[in-house]
């Protein structure tokens, strides 16, 4: 990971340019749902895949138009419309113990694909990984009512506590060995689908494009070790994430990574923060609340709080937070194949080991304390959530607070709780003597850590 | 052709019955009292695990099963939301509080997230164990799986070299897929047994016998089974006038034994996925050539189907079909532990299946730690009820 983004203000700091994340994210994020319910009449194939452990360089190479279903399912909650979506799902007999996500996405099939961004289209081809177990059974769901065929792509994960695998060991080589193999079978079914001819240099420009996202991305994360931070990850974060999955490996997505890596290069350089005097810095663990984040990020920035890191930016981008990984295009797909299973266990199949990541970002990030939202929707994050806080807790003493909610889920949000909880939170970190922002700012200009 | 079950002979299968009781009932073997050739006890989580490979190592293979419905939760309440199904809670409760601390190590699988995590608890909570995921694939589609596995077993094999610090032989893996051969083809024996005279062999029964192997060394489990099938052939029992059912939803998370005897009380059970990580290999795995090979392949090609496993040629109704046809079933009994995601998803598509298919089911959801069986008493009596009332 480069730390040149983290360099002290340079002399005659760059005005600030006419690129704004949240309505340009907003724009692409249209565009998108525009294609998709455009699809149809373009004759193009569709596909559906997962944000964590897909192989959206393959589908581009045969310009399949992808559809994201756990996005369309936060749609859902961002656009207040879940509960519609989620209700016809259990009226239909899904129980209310599953993932919410899941359910949304039943409920659209229910609606016959109407959803409150536009109609989306059915999948000529499914790709599920294993990462999230929880992928599987939403995609059987698919093959059942949809007739969708689906190819699960199985990622050798992290086996164990400690887990060292590095670039080109044999743990490594054989790991890859079987994500290729099992690239090359999909290529197979693409070519029946699509009836085209898989082309490799397709494949690398594709790569190349990632490459320079991926490169753009990471800096845009250790943007914000910065003090104060540029950006709240789990705010603007969430809309950065959504272009680096549905954007992954076009040109519009690597611009929009550059335009932002540089706009938040230009904040720090001015010494510009998300909250107007940050007095906490905290790394957010777990899965959004997307129909109520506005307000759970509100309550937390009222105390002078924000969310430096979140694991959600590593886990639910791709996993592709290391400056290794990255495609050598001059064997794409060998190279592809040895970067996705690495990626499977450095930013994805970590999750169940989450103590390891946490504590380097706690590390890195410089925070005072660390926010696990748990919920029953999604247990890929929150099943080892409460064990995780208590081996940090004793380890590294840091303060942490556990709310619960749920992803989209408007059911499950009380606010005077969380509201108590959180207020309650940031008193106790009061008492410990947090909340020093000159001083961190301070040590951070001269590079020390805050 | 048998001769009728003596006094003694039901009295002896009576105690065996006890006996298999009191091994469920203990988190783990006492790690002193090991059987001879075994120098540890390596645990391992549903659904499926190559014990053989266990076995070989001198390790005596011990299914997690969870806590059962007598385990009161001091640790995992704080450590597992409450979102999360019974027997990773239970599993956490036992890893916490000493029970497993006999075992050299303790083996989850990719089956869902939950179980996932119970490694990182386990890296956590209990580092000088042996903890680990066995990835063992969700996609056995795509050619070369076979070379995945074998590569993922191998990496088990010297992992467990390494712990026990003596080498796992090709003999002594080809012995144990021996004796572990001998053990599918006498549980075959039983579940047949079951369906053509479900009357002299109740679920329950079934299930104890079954489950006895994870608490000792597979040979003298075969020794039981030997003794229990031939007392089973011989007892005199009559059949009576009960539907024939298959019971699914068992296959990870076990339901509590009186639950089983709730369904037997009414039913005859033809056949279930209770424990199926033990049958998962259903026909013998071959005795010659690279071992390891012989297993990983059998985990592709000779296999059973449950919710937790993808696999593009068994879907998950068809195999509920089958079942239900194969053992001449009137009707299903469809379950799932409470919290469990994959259990839950497919109970849906399964009951939507019957439906087309009319095929008569009962859904019940169940826990490992209940307690109370009045209400699905009533239930499964009614369901029963009303299948015999079709079938007049
Ligand atoms: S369980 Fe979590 S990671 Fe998996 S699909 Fe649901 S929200 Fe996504
Ligand atoms: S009972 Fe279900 S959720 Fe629980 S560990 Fe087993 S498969 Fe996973």
């Amino acid at each position: 990971m480069t730390t040149a983004t983290l360099e002290p203000a340079a002399e005659g700091v760059p005005a600030a340019i006419p690129f704004d994340s949240r309505a340009d994210g907003q724009r692409l994020m249209r565009d998108w749902y525009t294609a998709l319910a455009e699809a149809p009449a373009r004759g193009q194939h569709v596909a559906n895949v997962f944000v964590m452990g897909n192989a959206v360089e393959i589908l581009r190479t045969f310009d399949f138009q992808l559809v994201f279903p756990e996005i369309n399912s936060l749609q859902t909650g961002v656009r207040k419309a879940s509960e519609e979506y989620l209700r016809l799902s259990e009226d239909y007999g899904m129980s209310p113990d599953v993932c919410s996500y899941v359910k949304a996405d039943v409920g659209l099939i229910l609606k016959e694909h109407q959803h409150p961004a536009g109609r989306i289209p059915k999948a000529h081809l499914a790709i599920a990984s294993n990462m999230c177990s929880t992928f599987i059974k939403w995609a059987e769901i698919w093959e059942r009512l949809l007739k969708t065929p689906t190819f699960v792509l199985d990622l050798p994960g992290q086996r164990a506590g400690n887990w060292q695998v590095r670039p080109g060991d044999a743990q490594h080589a054989a790991d890859a060995r079987w994500v290729e193999a099992q690239m090359r079978d999909l290529i197979e079914r693409c070519e029946t689908i699509t009836g085209k001819r898989f082309d490799m240099d397709r494949l690398a420009e594709v790569e190349e494009r990632v490459n320079r996202m991926v490169f753009h991305w990471n800096s845009v994360m250790a943007l914000n070790r910065a003090c104060p931070a540029p950006y709240n990850a789990m705010l603007d974060g969430l809309t950065y994430i959504g272009i680096m999955n549905v954007y992954r490996g076009t040109a519009e997505g690597v611009e929009f990574m550059r335009a932002l890596e540089e706009q938040l290069k230009a904040k720090v350089a001015r010494g510009e923060g998300r909250v107007a005097e940050e007095r906490f810095r905290l790394l957010f663990s777990g899965t959004p609340c997307y129909v109520s984040m506005r307000r759970l990020v509100e309550l937390f920035e009222t105390w002078g709080g924000v969310f430096a890191y979140s694991d959600y930016l590593t886990f639910a981008a791709g996993g592709m937070d290391a400056g290794e990984l990255v495609y050598d295009t001059s064997r794409p797909l060998e190279s592809l194949a040895e970067v996705t299973a690495l990626a499977a266990q450095r930013g994805l199949s970590n999750q169940f080991f989450a103590h390891e990541r946490l504590e380097q970002q706690i590390r890195d990030y410089g925070v005072d304390g660390i926010v696990f939202h748990g919920i029953k929707s999604c247990r890929f994050v929150s099943s080892g959530m409460a064990d995780t806080r208590d081996y940090l807790n004793k380890r590294l003493k840091v303060p942490s607070l556990y709310i619960e909610s749920d992803l989209i889920d408007p059911r499950y949000w009380s606010d005077a709780q969380i509201k108590n909880r959180v207020d309650a939170f940031f008193e106790s970190l009061h008492q410990r003597g947090g909340g020093a922002p000159l001083a961190k700012a301070a040590a951070a200009a001269t590079g020390g850590a805050a | 052709m048998n001769t009728p079950v003596s006094r003694q002979d039901e009295t002896d299968l009576d105690g065996l019955l006890e006996h298999c009781n009191a091994l469920r009932l203990a988190p783990a073997p006492d790690a002193d009292l090991l059987p001879e050739g075994f120098t540890g006890m390596l645990g391992h989580f549903p659904v499926y695990f190559p014990e053989e490979i266990a076995h070989a190592a001198g390790l005596l293979p011990v299914a997690v099963l969870g806590g059962g419905n007598r385990l009161e939760l001091k640790h995992a309440d704080a450590r597992m939301g409450s979102f999360v199904c019974s027997i990773c809670r239970s599993t956490t409760e036992l890893g916490l509080n000493g029970s497993l601390a006999g075992l050299a190590g303790f083996v989850t699988h990719p089956i869902c997230d939950a179980a996932k995590h119970l490694a990182g608890i386990w890296a956590r909570n209990l580092p000088e164990q042996l903890s680990e995921i066995l990835y063992l694939p969700q996609n056995v589609n795509t050619p070369s799986v076979v070379r995945y596995i074998t590569a993922e077993y191998q990496r088990l094999r010297g992992d467990l070299e390494r712990r026990t610090g003596r080498p796992i032989g090709d003999d002594a893996l080809r012995r144990s897929i021996g004796i572990y051969n001998e053990n599918r083809r006498l549980l075959r024996d039983l579940y047949a047994l079951r369906r053509d005279e479900p009357w002299k062999l109740s679920c329950t029964e079934s299930y104890l016998l079954t489950r006895a192997r994870t608490r000792m060394p597979c040979e003298e489990h075969n020794a039981l089974l030997e003794g229990a099938l031939d007392a089973i052939r011989r007892r005199s029992l009559r059949a009576k006038d009960k539907p024939r059912v298959v019971f699914v939803g068992g296959f990870c998370e076990q339901p509590p034994v009186e639950m089983l005897e709730v369904i037997d009380d009414n039913c005859y059970v033809t056949d279930d996925d209770l424990l199926v990580g033990l049958r998962w290999l259903t026909t013998d795995v071959p005795e010659a050539g690279d071992p390891i090979w012989a297993l990983a392949e059998s985990f592709v090609e000779r296999s059973a189907a449950s919710p937790v496993q993808h696999d593009e040629r068994k879907p998950k109704e068809a195999w509920l079909m089958r079942m239900i046809t194969e053992s001449r079933a009137d009707g299903a009994i469809l379950t799932a532990a409470k919290f469990c995601e994959p259990g839950l998803d497919e109970q849906v598509a399964w009951s939507k299946h019957l439906d087309g298919a009319r095929v008569p089911y009962l859904v019940l959801e169940f826990e490992e730690k209940m307690t109370s069986f009045e209400q699905m008493a009533m239930q499964v009596e009614t369901f029963a009820e009303s299948l015999l009332f079709a079938l007049a």
